[in-house]
């Protein structure tokens, strides 16, 4: 049986009907074709898959489509304002803070949600922040030094 | 040094844009219409003979397409080792025999994963157990259970290289050291595990969208095994979720989709699941090592010996490979008078171990580091020291194995012995470790028996000045698209944003080797360098005759003006020169041509980057645990093309050695590994990264385009031997195995203190 689910992801609402097991994830990545969200790990540890969920960084394997009924999701593909890229993505891409790209989209919403709620943070919070996401590629520093970029001011939100 | 315009500068990576926007499609993310889904049935045994397989069951399940075994296929055995066919040894769908946990025995195609799934618990397979050997030492024993048919006590390659007469120059040494270590598997733990779209249309062609290091290797392989012609085989590699080593094989998933597609004539999608990534995909070959080394009191290395037992699991793989670089890379980066390597690699009833970002590199510098460290110390020399008078140096050969033309180390010792000594005096339970390594640009060896040429690209310059560069080399997040496309445009004096790349796919391009062995920047980037300037040429001579200068000079392209290089006020617009190019040859477009392959240049590779490294850590000696609290690298990989990409490179290439000296590893039961997750295996995370330096000293590569060579690699080598070092400075702890756990330092701190208790008694 399907149920209804409401919610909105990256400003645009939806109705659809998924089945009380889907995986937010799967509603994201199946259903509404937003595939910059990846899975990686199928037990919730590597983060690969994590979105902004009423600001919250959130893991979406981990979660059940229906929990985020009514929720107000971001993913990846919504944090560019048409063609203005969000500083984290300019950050990202001036510090070469991804290779593969596989994390990207989970460590960018870790770091959005992260940043929106403390926008002067140390270090180590930044550290804290994306223990939950792995990346294989880069040796976490180059991303590092990208949000704290972002934290200096260095990247100013283009309207 | 030369001013450039393009390489050497702050560039955004080609892909980048398409990265940060969650807009790069992967393997993982392909949907294509009339898609099914596949799965693989595994061997749960490490050894066994198939009796019988049964899919009836499965098959009556509503949505299985089809159903695949080892019968559907035509029976090859496949591997990269192609001019040796008795080390082509590894079927996909095994026929007679299981050989470890993980080795496939069937496929499933259904309308979607859950059904398959379901269908994989339906096939009833019979299994005869059989006696099964999961260590090397063991299964070299004359009565060891043999895996592979005629191959005694399961030795699948030996390997000597030799130079020199050690035994004698062991006889003249004022210090000898003999030492046992172990170095152990690790993961390449991929964040896109291993994953193919296979597509066979009725016009009997194969479109394969995969991710892997090696369109052309992926092309030929398949081919070889569905018995196509190589050309009705397409493989195209959108971006990819990681390789590090692991993805240039053969899989389970591109051949079992391919077969299951050819069968349906309909796509079919596998992508692996983590666990399968962790037992049934390929792995670092776990080492045992014996090392021997002599010094005079004057502080020269006289000789070195290596014996290396490789667990090589069920099947050759790329295997073969580190097996001979290890043995090589074991006598870098020092002058030794005379060396002696025998390796042997053993068959085992566990997954085949391959490659993993260092190819041997990693094993052979742990050990070899260590034990340098270990002489220093009964030499009472600095070990930095040591290090620094019998290191290679600029155009040294290597007996009758490789000839060394740039080499940065000298740089490299002064930039970490100043770093050392401005540190100063440490904490207690502080030490600062060191090693050094060499590493190849792309290796020499032809296993795989290509008739083509190693690189090869083409360049098309178009109406517009555009340019489309076409290349078979991978990207695989190392930046190869971005590092070839700034090659193009400074030989050709455009602006990066000029280049379209082209090296996804094997229709478009000419075949590559692809992405290992640090190849791509060198081997690569020389044939880019050779098609763009093919390209120019065709401009300079239509340009020559436009501004008719004196014979005596000559002209070249920057910033896309066409100059007369002692008189560059006499110029012509490149947009120009191509729009009349093109209109003088009514109508053809320019193209460049550029091929490379390394000739005289020993029997390894052309080129060896090299680099020092510093790891300083605190232990805590109650407990054992350590803190990797800082590592600083001097680092030469020639001329840098994509600074950003290179310190990338650098860091990434060192997380991934650490992890494996600190916390990765992959302990077995019979066979069977014990932590196939991210959850269990545990991983560097941000919290255990260091603060790293990287430090890039300058030197110039003859044989490299601009003078540059690898950079990917290399810095996987020298981490594991510097931890160690570290620790002992530290606490005294000289820990021999892989991966160092507190639980082996607290031991040897125990052991250190019960020494000193029974000398002072």
């Amino acid at each position: 049986m399907s149920e209804e689910l409401r919610l909105t992801v990256n400003g645009q609402p939806y109705q659809i009907y998924v089945k009380p097991k889907t995986l937010l994830v799967e509603v994201l990545r199946k259903h509404l074709g937003l595939t910059g969200t990846k899975r990686s790990c199928d037990s919730g540890s590597c983060g690969a898959c994590t979105v902004v969920l009423n600001g919250m960084a959130v893991k979406s394997c981990s979660i059940l489509a229906l929990q985020a009924d009514g929720a107000e999701v971001i993913t990846i593909e919504g944090l560019a304002n048409g063609d203005k890229l969000h500083p984290l993505q300019r950050a990202f891409l001036d510090y070469g803070a991804y290779q593969c790209g596989f994390c990207t989209a989970g460590m960018l919403a870790s770091a959005k949600a992260f940043l929106d709620e403390n926008p002067n943070p140390t270090e180590q919070q930044i550290r804290e922040c994306i223990d939950g996401n792995i990346c294989r590629c880069t040796g976490y520093n180059s991303i590092i030094r990208a949000i704290t970029a972002v934290v200096n001011g260095d990247y100013k939100e283009e309207k | 040094m030369t001013e450039y315009s393009v390489i050497g500068k702050q560039v955004h990576k080609v892909d980048g844009p398409a990265k940060v926007t969650g807009s790069a499609k992967y393997t993982f993310d392909i949907e294509l219409p009339n898609m099914l889904y596949g799965k693989i049935l595994r061997s749960p045994y490490s050894h066994a003979r198939i009796v019988n397989i049964d899919t009836s069951e499965a098959e009556k399940l509503i949505g299985v397409k089809a159903i695949v075994t080892g019968k559907d296929t035509l029976g090859i055995k496949h591997g990269v080792w192609r001019r040796f066919p008795e080390l082509c040894d590894e079927e996909i769908l095994c026929r007679e025999k299981v050989r470890y946990i993980g080795d496939p025995v069937a496929a499933v195609a259904a309308i979607d994963e859950d059904t398959a799934e379901e269908a994989l618990d339906l096939i009833e397979v019979e299994y005869e157990l059989l006696p099964a050997v999961f260590n090397p030492l063991e299964g070299m024993k004359e009565d060891a259970p043999q895996l592979h048919e005629g191959v005694e006590r399961n030795i699948n390659v030996t390997r000597h290289i030799e130079w020199g007469d050690a035994d004698e120059d062991f006889e003249k040494c004022d210090f000898i050291r003999e030492e046992q270590f172990y170095s152990s598997p690790q993961a390449h733990v991929c964040m896109e595990t291993h994953g193919a779209v296979a597509d066979f249309g009725h016009d009997g062609k194969l479109t394969v969208y995969t991710s892997t290091q090696s369109n052309y290797y992926i092309q030929v392989l398949v081919a070889n095994m569905l018995g196509l012609r190589e050309g009705d085989v397409r493989v195209i590699k959108p971006p990819s979720g990681g390789a590090f080593g692991s993805k240039f094989e053969l899989d389970s998933a591109q051949f079992c989709a391919s077969l299951l597609s050819q069968k349906l004539r309909q796509p079919v999608k596998i992508i692996l699941n983590r666990e399968e990534e962790f037992t049934a995909t390929k792995r670092k070959t776990p080492m045992y090592y014996y090392v021997k080394v002599g010094a005079k009191k004057d502080g020269t290395l006289m000789a070195k010996e290596v014996r290396v037992i490789t667990e090589g699991g069920a099947y050759t793989a790329m295997g073969a490979t580190a097996l001979t670089l290890t043995g090589f890379y074991s006598s870098l980066p020092y002058r030794w008078h005379s060396y002696r390597y025998d390796g042997v690699r053993v068959y085992t009833n566990t997954a085949p171990a391959s490659a993993l970002r260092g190819f041997g590199a990693p094993q052979a510098y742990f050990t070899g580091e260590s034990i340098i460290d270990m002489l220093a110390e009964d030499m009472n020399m600095d070990p930095l020291e040591l290090r620094r008078q019998n290191a290679v140096t600029p155009n040294y050969e290597v007996p009758g194995q490789a000839f060394i033309q740039s080499c940065g180390l000298s740089e490299c010792y002064d930039t970490i012995e100043k770093y050392i000594k401005e540190r100063g005096k440490l904490p207690p339970n502080h030490g600062i470790g060191i090693g050094n390594y060499g590493f190849m640009s792309g290796g020499i060896f032809n296993w795989f028996n290509t008739p083509y040429a190693f690189s090869a690209a083409i360049v098309k310059i178009n109406i517009d000045g555009k340019v489309d560069l076409f290349t078979g080399a991978c990207d695989v997040g190392q930046g190869s698209d971005t590092a070839l496309s700034m090659i193009c445009a400074e030989e050709l004096g455009v602006h990066l944003d000029d280049i379209r790349i082209h090296a996804d796919d094997t229709d478009l391009g000419p075949p590559d080797l692809g992405a290992w062995g640090s190849r791509q920047t060198l081997m690569s980037g020389n044939a880019v360098k050779m098609a763009a300037a093919d390209a120019k040429r065709q401009l300079i001579e239509f340009a020559y005759a436009k501004l008719s200068p004196n014979v005596v000079y000559d002209m070249d392209i920057k910033d896309h003006q066409i100059y007369i290089v002692d008189r560059p006020e006499r110029k012509a617009s490149y947009f120009d020169i191509v729009k009349e190019v093109i209109r003088a040859r009514e109508g053809q477009v320019i193209i460049g041509r550029g091929h490379y392959t390394p000739h005289r240049k020993g029997m390894v590779s052309p080129a060896w980057g090299f680099g020092v490294q510093a790891v300083e850590v605190e232990v805590d000696p109650e407990t054992g645990k350590y803190k990797l609290l800082e590592i600083v690298t001097a680092h030469d990989c020639g001329q840098v093309i994509n600074p950003v990409a290179v310190l990338g490179q650098v860091e990434g290439a060192t997380m991934m050695a650490a992890g494996g000296a600190f916390c990765e590893d992959q302990p077995a039961d019979n066979g069977r590994i014990l932590n196939p997750s991210i959850a269990d295996y545990k991983i560097i995370r941000s919290l255990d990264m260091p603060k790293t330096v990287g430090i890039e000293v300058d030197t110039y590569e003859p044989e490299g385009p601009f003078g540059a060579k690898e950079a990917g690699e290399g810095l996987t080598s020298p981490t594991g031997g510097a931890i160690a070092n570290a620790i002992y400075n530290a606490v005294g702890a000289r820990i021999k195995e892989l991966p160092i756990t507190p639980e082996k330092v607290l031991k040897a701190i125990k052991e250190k203190e019960q020494q000193q208790e029974q000398k002072e008694e």
